[in-house]
């Protein structure tokens, strides 16, 4: 067992909101000491990384206790090369929001950086879960947070986007919530005992039919999530009215929750539906990069075109998940990691200078390579991250997605590289619009460049757009062994349990023959 | 005519409830003004004494009374929440009281003798006792409805309630007569053992006893269609005595429900499951669909209450030992959480003023911060969201309902859910997301109040984040059954 360092990694927050309710009404006191309280469990991640074997593919620093013992609930953590680094990208993001809202979060400082805490927390128990009861506790913890940060500090349209963000994933988690019942009970059947273990589920084996539809209840809440063509309409309304924070929490973390939750749970424990739905996926994963690039380019919002280029950049990451083999899913959760840093920078850049003029619409701006470049720069870095220039992490992600969904079914890449152009050409265009050019408007004239603290948030994300696109190899060793371990269980599973062998499966195994791990 | 010799024991909870209320009356002729606080004391004190005496008699069960009185672990469990559930509804009434001109002895004293007619349905192991105990509650509860003289609101709900009610006793007690005749007994357990043995005898009858009975106790805990009374004289009754009859009245009609269904009538299952599972269907929806259109909070509540006894039901058509406990620990769940949401209510009720519009609550998030976060505790845990209560609670009755194949019950149930998160987290957009004026007075100046939110409120969080207790008492005391 060890030290609960995940315990404190998951909690620390929570304390710190507990703290933030005691606090005097003193605005800088309260954001220091939100800053204080995001940066402990930063630096735990960071310890948590240092102490990460990076050579074992199972769960590491696992902690174990009972909870509801007569329903076999338990309170188990670990983490593994999947959730290690999307935990430290929480941790990360929390403390540059946090650090963000210091200069556009005015009114009801406290309560704001209550539910950061609150939520962060949320965030990364839904990561470190390994019970599914567990699990979905913290993930129903960080719809309310969020749901909060949407309606009170939001735009003009931000109840109606907070009600219909709360009410889609509440609609997808609580089928789920049935299918984890239904799991347990299957397990109950087969050895006596009920279970949320996600280890012992994992060994369960459930008729294909029984897995297509339990398949579908986890896989409608993730898809909502993530979220996945055609479900992704809450996502637009969300991000345009959330607060910056707010959106750089939602892009950054919260929809990786999705395709986290697809690998982690939807694949593992329903392969064999999962192999069946893989062809489905992949085609709707298509559909989502296509159409979120093409509405994208048409929106005048700043705001709303980084959000559709969240639903296409999320379609590579399903894209490379839904490939199920090293390749792709190493490509996918790399590309959660830079979808989180180089979406989470955009939405930063766009509230900052919506900061400064009130406007997000891109015909307000142009020309502000002069006035402001030292933002010019960020800006375009950020850009150029989240259109996958090679040398920096959007292309080492993207290619691994393309590369592992070319092994699986070439016809999916053929269209999906068109995504990557249509990437390039509304990011640069809108890029184009806002920052070159002559100065349209005379207001702009008067705007003030970065400050220290603003690129004090910057810099750490743009430093690690350069590391993992230059050497991502320490991320991508310390994922392998677990994305090893995760595939061919898949493989075995879907192969033992599947109804007529799938050829794709067989494809992908004569590519990629590692010997089996126990999960 | 020789009277079976009387073991007091198994009594003493029910005695103790209606001793206290006696004194209360008396001591209510000596104490004047402000000291009728006094009497409220005296209330509460009575009821944690009761509730003591209850808690020893766990694990210890008896029976009395010619077999027709039983205390074992079920009616314990189900004295406790009674206990519980008057002993708030008493603390919100105290500061309450003083808004109105309801006099405090009456108000106190009825509210005990309903409890004691709560304990009698759940001890009851004759349906001749449970009819005694339905009364001994209703009628106090028909009073207290109409508690407040001078409200024509009040005098409404009270009138309506006591001749529907009235009317659904009829039923009960005619299928109560029913089943006698099929049976030639009344005691719970002879029933059991007679359909046992005889299931096929005179079936016409039987069954329509059963629907009698359905009908009857269907009214009390306001499962639709049986539920047209409910918003009514939800909205009318003082807010006190709403919360006494959503939680109180609404709990004891389950323990007798559930006892005669669950154990009496175990063996004839296959005939009224179906019908309880369409009626599970049917109340979770109307009730949750009605809520959403609801201004009033009162009314609100009524449909919330309503969608609540379908999840109830649920446990019920579940049934079993699983079922069975999931159904006294979602009692437990929706009574903390509930007691304290009309806690809240009463928190911004002022005289002449009662401040039921949801309107009247935007704003509240920031001027009355720990109200207004007590409250969208109160509703996330009425909509099922972890780690509060009710999430526990709807765990615990879904996992029955799937773990006995009735999945398709648990999806129209989590269903349910979705649709009623909407109207409870409207409360929470109000209270935070809108602007408003209303400043209620602060509970600072209210401690009984204060206390009763406080309480309901720790209950929602604490039973949410460690329900292992709270399971074990419910298993424990549906296990004591048959």
């Amino acid at each position: 067992m060890g030290r609960p360092i995940l315990t404190a990694l998951v909690f620390t927050p929570t304390l710190g909101a507990i703290f933030l309710g005691f606090l005097p009404s003193e605005v800088q006191v309260l954001r220091r000491a939100a800053l204080v309280f995001s940066l402990v469990p930063f630096l735990l991640s960071l310890a948590v990384l240092g102490l990460f074997d990076p050579a074992r593919g199972d769960f590491q620093m696992v902690e174990r206790h009972a909870w509801v013992p007569e329903f076999g609930v338990q309170y188990l953590l670990g983490v593994d090369g999947v959730s290690l680094f999307l935990v430290l990208l929480t941790t990360l993001l929390t403390v540059l929001v946090v650090l963000a809202a210091f200069g556009d979060v005015h009114k009801r400082v406290r309560e704001y950086m209550i539910l950061m805490l609150v939520l962060e927390t949320g965030m990364l128990g839904t990561l470190l879960a390994l019970d599914l009861i567990l699990f979905y506790v913290f993930w129903e913890v960080m719809l309310v947070p969020m749901y909060l940060l949407i309606g009170v500090w939001g735009g003009p349209r931000r109840i109606y986007a907070a009600i219909k963000f709360a009410l889609y994933t509440m609609f997808g988690s609580l089928l789920m919530l049935v299918a984890i019942l239904y799991l347990a009970s299957l397990h109950r059947q087969a050895t006596g005992a009920i279970s949320f273990d996600l280890l012992k589920l994992y060994d369960l084996s459930i008729e294909p039919s029984t897995q297509l539809w339990l398949f579908a209840a986890f896989a409608l809440a993730f898809a909502i999530k993530v979220p996945m063509f055609p479900l992704h309409t809450w996502l637009p309304d969300a991000h345009v009215e959330a607060p910056t924070g707010g959106s750089v929490i939602l892009a950054g973390v919260l929809l990786k929750m999705g395709t986290y939750g697809f690998l982690r749970f939807a694949w593992p424990l329903f392969p064999s539906a999962a192999t069946v739905a893989a062809p489905y996926i992949m085609g709707i994963a298509v559909i989502g990069i296509l159409y979120g690039a093409l509405v994208a380019l048409v929106q005048p919002d700043l705001k709303k075109l980084v959000a559709y280029s969240s639903v296409s950049h999320l379609g590579f990451v399903m894209l490379g998940l839904a490939a199920m083999n090293v390749e792709g899913v190493s490509g996918a959760v790399f590309q959660m990691l830079n979808h989180g840093l180089s979406t989470g920078a955009l939405f930063l850049a766009v509230g900052a200078i919506y900061e400064r003029r009130h406007t997000r619409q891109i015909s307000d701006f142009g020309g502000l390579w002069k006035i402001i470049p030292v933002y010019s720069v960020f800006f375009l870095i950020a850009m150029l991250s989240s259109v996958g220039l090679p040398g920096l992490n959007g292309f080492v992600g993207e290619f691994l997605c393309l590369l592992g969904a070319f092994g699986r079914d070439p016809r999916f890449v053929a269209f999906a590289v068109f995504g990557i152009v249509l990437g390039a050409l509304y990011l640069m265009w809108m890029y184009q619009r806002v920052i070159f050019g002559p100065v349209t408007h005379e207001e702009n004239r008067a705007l003030a460049d970065l400050s220290p603290r603003e690129i004090t948030i910057f810099a750490p994300i743009l430093a690690l757009v350069f590391f993992m696109g230059v050497y991502p190899q320490p991320l991508l060793t310390r994922m392998e062994p677990s994305i090893t371990a995760i595939v061919a269980h898949v493989e075995k599973r879907a192969k033992s349990a599947g109804p007529a062998p799938i050829e794709t499966v067989t494809e992908a195994k004569a590519a990629d023959p590692r010997p089996a791990r126990a999960l | 005519m020789n009277l079976p010799a009387v073991d007091w024991v198994p009594l003493l909870p029910v005695l103790a409830v209606t001793l206290t209320a006696l004194a209360v009356l008396i001591a209510d002729l000596f104490l004047t003004g402000p000291d009728r606080d006094a009497l409220a004391w005296l209330s509460v004190l009575g009821l944690v004494v009761t509730a003591g005496v209850s808690a020893i008699l766990w694990g210890h069960p008896a029976r009395t009374l010619g077999n027709s009185f039983v205390i074992d672990n079920y009616a314990v469990f189900f004295d406790l929440l009674f206990c519980a559930a008057s002993l708030l509804s008493t603390l919100m009434a105290v500061d309450y009281l003083t808004t109105t001109s309801v006099r405090a002895g009456e108000y106190y004293a009825l509210v005990l003798f309903a409890t004691a007619g709560m304990m009698t349905m759940a001890a009851a192991a004759d349906l001749i006792v449970i009819f005694l105990g339905l009364e001994v509650m209703s009628i106090a509860v028909y009073v207290l409805a109409g508690v407040w003289r001078q409200d024509v609101r009040s005098n409404e709900a009270a009138l309506k309630y006591f001749l529907l009610g009235a009317f659904a006793t009829g039923f009960l007690l005619f299928g109560i007569a029913l089943v006698y005749g099929v049976t030639a007994t009344t005691r719970l357990d002879a029933i059991a053992t007679h359909l046992a043995r005889h299931g096929e005898q005179a079936r016409p009858m039987l069954m329509l006893g059963i629907a009698f009975l359905i009908v009857g106790f269907g009214f009390k805990v306001a499962a639709v269609p049986f539920h047209v009374w409910t918003p009514d004289v939800y909205e009318g009754a003082p807010t006190s005595v709403t919360a006494l009859m959503a939680v109180g009245v609404k709990a004891a009609a389950f323990a007798a429900f559930a006892r005669v269904f669950l154990e009496s009538l175990a063996a004839t299952s296959g005939d009224w499951n179906n019908v309880l599972w369409w009626l599970a269907a049917a109340t979770m929806t109307v009730g949750n669909v009605l809520a959403i259109a609801q201004s009033n909070i009162k009314r609100m509540l009524a449909y919330s209450s309503i969608a609540h006894a379908g999840y109830l039901l649920v446990a019920m058509v579940a049934g079993g030992r699983a079922g069975g406990s999931a159904l006294l620990f979602y009692l437990l769940a929706y009574a903390a959480t509930n007691l304290g949401a009309f806690g809240v209510v009463i928190a911004l009720a002022r005289v002449g003023e009662p401040n039921e519009s949801i309107d009247r609550y935007a704003g509240l998030g920031f001027r009355r911060p720990l109200l207004a976060m007590a409250m969208a505790a109160f509703m996330l845990s009425l909509a099922g969201v972890p780690p509060l209560v009710g999430f526990a609670g709807k765990f615990y009755v879904f996992r029955a309902a799937v773990d006995n194949g009735y999945v398709g019950l648990a999806v129209i149930g989590v269903l349910n859910s979705v649709v009623s998160a909407y109207y409870y987290i409207w409360i929470i957009v109000t209270m935070y997301m809108r602007e408003g004026e209303l400043d209620p007075p602060s509970l600072a100046t209210r401690p009984y109040l204060a206390a009763t939110i406080g309480i309901a409120f720790a209950a929602t969080v604490v039973l949410g984040v460690f329900p292992a207790l709270g399971f074990a008492l419910a298993h424990g005391g549906f296990s004591s059954l048959g």
